[in-house]
């Protein structure tokens, strides 16, 4: 081998330790998609157990209940992905809004005390939610003692506008975060375009109709993007705290079923099963979204 | 210029002014929202526990005390949670800051055999998962499940961490590594000698993404722990509101009339230390988040740039 073969093959080792961390956390659990054409019982290896086909997945719509069940999940998991998708403008509009703003401290005081909820985990977001929301709670002492209502109301347990206040919530959180990308990409803008069309006469309202908002669509646009690639990943970790007796048809997500099936009855097959459609399904919307951005905008995003 | 500017001013409309106070409007119940509710639970911490227990305490503290924070580490268990807490974000942003720094190195150096090809191969993760049960069955056949370990090893390489490092390591000259390795540096010494002194700001990003993840980390306690001494504040909180949450639908329901009264009684103080933990898990972002703010904001922004 030559001296310089040793040395790129040197290289690599240095970073193997990593790669194979990396294939023992990332790589090696596809392989448990097996589990999902096995009659798998736990204290029992792979190997001892019996091939079973497609069983679990039919079991999926083997019966009427079964198949109610899904369409509910499915359901609140379009419901939820739909609300936050079709209100994916809002920190773009929070970011040019905040721009209107002269007082440069106010500004950045916003900035700072908007984006705190982000890193704050959704434990903590329930255990605030709890805190305002329950019987003793803020919001029910108010209207208790303004004499709006007589009765503590339940917010929390409440089987009303569960997808809406799940939205509310995750609004809360991420609309800050979310929007420093966009303030960034404003103070990217050019300054002479927007001294131009001031001396041409041009409102504040104006300058942000014809120049702001379209210079940062491009933006927007990836991010949007990347939104529908993600449409089935709520994640879990919001539902799984807010879930309870109460909200649980409302609230249980694609993620949130598949760990519910998988401590609850339906053992893990089943729920292998359906996060490996959750999977195929993403990854294809994944494919899709950039092939058609790469033929929209002649880029792709990946 | 200084004419221009003011005849900008003069050019202020009416309409231009209804919307500049409209935003100072919004923006202030924007920045209210973001702010009160944590205010809120502080503001209760410290006032008489009776009266908050009723709900009392909106605007201001009342009878302030701090005996809530003083008896909180007599909890069992709490100061353990606390303990795991601490260690794992030290001990997991350690690693990672590591790991990233000197992954985003080492993909830099065009020598490396097939070097575009693993890069790939760590970054594709950030696009796919296989699932919670697989992740939970691999992680429980090599004995990762109720172990420390199961906290660091899977957080250990970020590939979103890696693009922020990489691409700040590619804005470093060449010719630092050029100039160095004349000088008959190795790699390895070029990295600590050379790279790590110019590359600290996108270490601390890094370390701040991760500390911040590691130390609200949630969902692999619920999956792999068991054990309860390995069970971090977050966990043990959410056992707490849990318990609380059961408490009030029990009151709710409403059928016995003497052991609810003893549960209203017990209430209480699941109310203040749920109250309590919040303030002590909280605290800490609360008072690092200000001083780091532009360390985040670089991070979104190369982020942005690259993803």
């Amino acid at each position: 081998m030559s001296k310089k073969k040793i040395y790129s093959i040197k290289l690599f080792l240095l970073v193997l330790p990593f790669i194979i961390l990396v294939l023992t956390f990332c790589y090696y659990p596809l392989y448990g998609w097996m589990y999902a054409f096995f009659d798998y019982r736990p204290p029992k290896t792979l190997s001892q157990c019996q091939f079973v086909g497609f069983k679990w997945f039919e079991s999926l719509v083997s019966s009427q209940v079964k198949i109610d069940q899904i369409i509910q999940v499915l359901k609140n998991t379009f419901a939820m992905s739909g609300l936050t998708l079709g209100t994916s403008w809002l920190p773009m509009i929070f970011a040019v809004f905040l721009n209107e703003i002269r007082s440069v401290k106010f500004r950045k005081f916003v900035q700072t005390v908007t984006t705190l909820p982000n890193f704050v985990s959704w434990v903590m977001v329930y255990s605030i939610a709890f805190s305002l929301f329950n019987s003793t709670g803020m919001m029910n002492s108010l209207l208790l003692k303004t004499g709006i209502i007589d009765t503590p109301i339940l917010f929390l347990q409440s089987t009303k506008h569960v997808w809406f206040t799940q939205w509310l919530w995750l609004t809360w959180k991420n609309l800050g975060w979310a929007a420093i990308m966009y303030i960034a990409a404003i103070s990217s803008i050019d300054d002479e375009l927007i001294q131009a069309a001031r001396v041409d006469g041009a409102s504040r309202m104006q300058i942000v109709k014809h120049i702001t908002i379209p210079s940062l669509l491009p933006t927007y646009f990836v991010l949007l993007v990347l939104n529908v690639a993600n449409f089935l990943n709520n994640g879990m970790e919001q539902y799984y705290v807010f879930q309870n007796a109460f909200n649980k048809d409302y609230i249980q997500v694609l993620d949130l079923y598949v760990y519910n099936m998988a401590m609850g009855s339906g053992g893990y097959p089943v729920s292998v099963a359906v996060s490996m459609l959750k999977s195929l399904v993403s990854v294809i919307l994944l494919i899709i979204v950039n092939k058609s951005s790469k033929l929209i905008r002649g880029e792709s995003i990946l | 210029m200084k004419g221009e500017k003011n005849k900008n001013k003069v050019k202020v409309s009416a309409q231009d002014r209804t919307v500049e106070i409209i935003c100072y409007i919004f923006f202030c119940v924007a920045a209210f929202l973001c702010v009160y509710p944590f205010y809120y639970i502080i503001i209760n911490t410290i006032s008489a526990n009776d009266i908050s227990a009723r709900g009392d305490i909106i605007f201001l503290p009342k009878s302030i005390h701090f005996h809530n924070y003083t008896s909180a580490f007599q909890i069992s268990g709490l100061l353990q949670a606390f303990n795991i807490s601490l260690l794992r974000t030290v001990i997991g942003t350690s690693l990672t800051v590591f790991a990233s720094a000197f992954l985003g190195f080492m993909f830099t150096q065009e020598k490396m055999w097939l070097r575009k090809f693993w890069y790939r191969l760590v970054v594709a993760t950030m696009y796919f998962n296989a699932g919670i049960i697989p992740w939970y069955l691999v992680m429980k056949s090599m004995h990762l499940t109720n172990n420390f370990m199961g906290y660091i090893l899977p957080a250990i390489v970020s590939p979103f961490n890696l693009i922020l490092t990489k691409t700040f390591v590619e804005s470093v000259p060449k010719e630092l590594q050029e100039a160095a390795e004349i000088d008959g540096a190795s790699v390895l010494t070029v990295f600590f000698k050379v790279i790590i002194p110019v590359i600290k700001p996108i270490m601390a990003t890094v370390a701040i993404f991760s500390a911040v993840s590691q130390w609200n980390a949630f969902q692999d306690t619920l999956l792999l722990m068991t054990n309860t001494k390995l069970y971090p504040l977050q966990f043990v909180l959410y056992q707490y509101l849990n318990q609380a949450s059961s408490l009030a639908s029990l009151a709710q329901s409403g059928t016995s009339t003497a052991s609810l009264a003893a549960a209203a009684a017990t209430a209480q103080t699941t109310t203040s230390v749920r109250m309590t933990i919040t303030v002590i898990v909280v605290l800490p972002i609360m008072l690092v988040y200000p001083i780091f703010q532009k360390y985040f904001v670089k991070g979104i922004m190369i982020g942005a740039v690259k993803g």
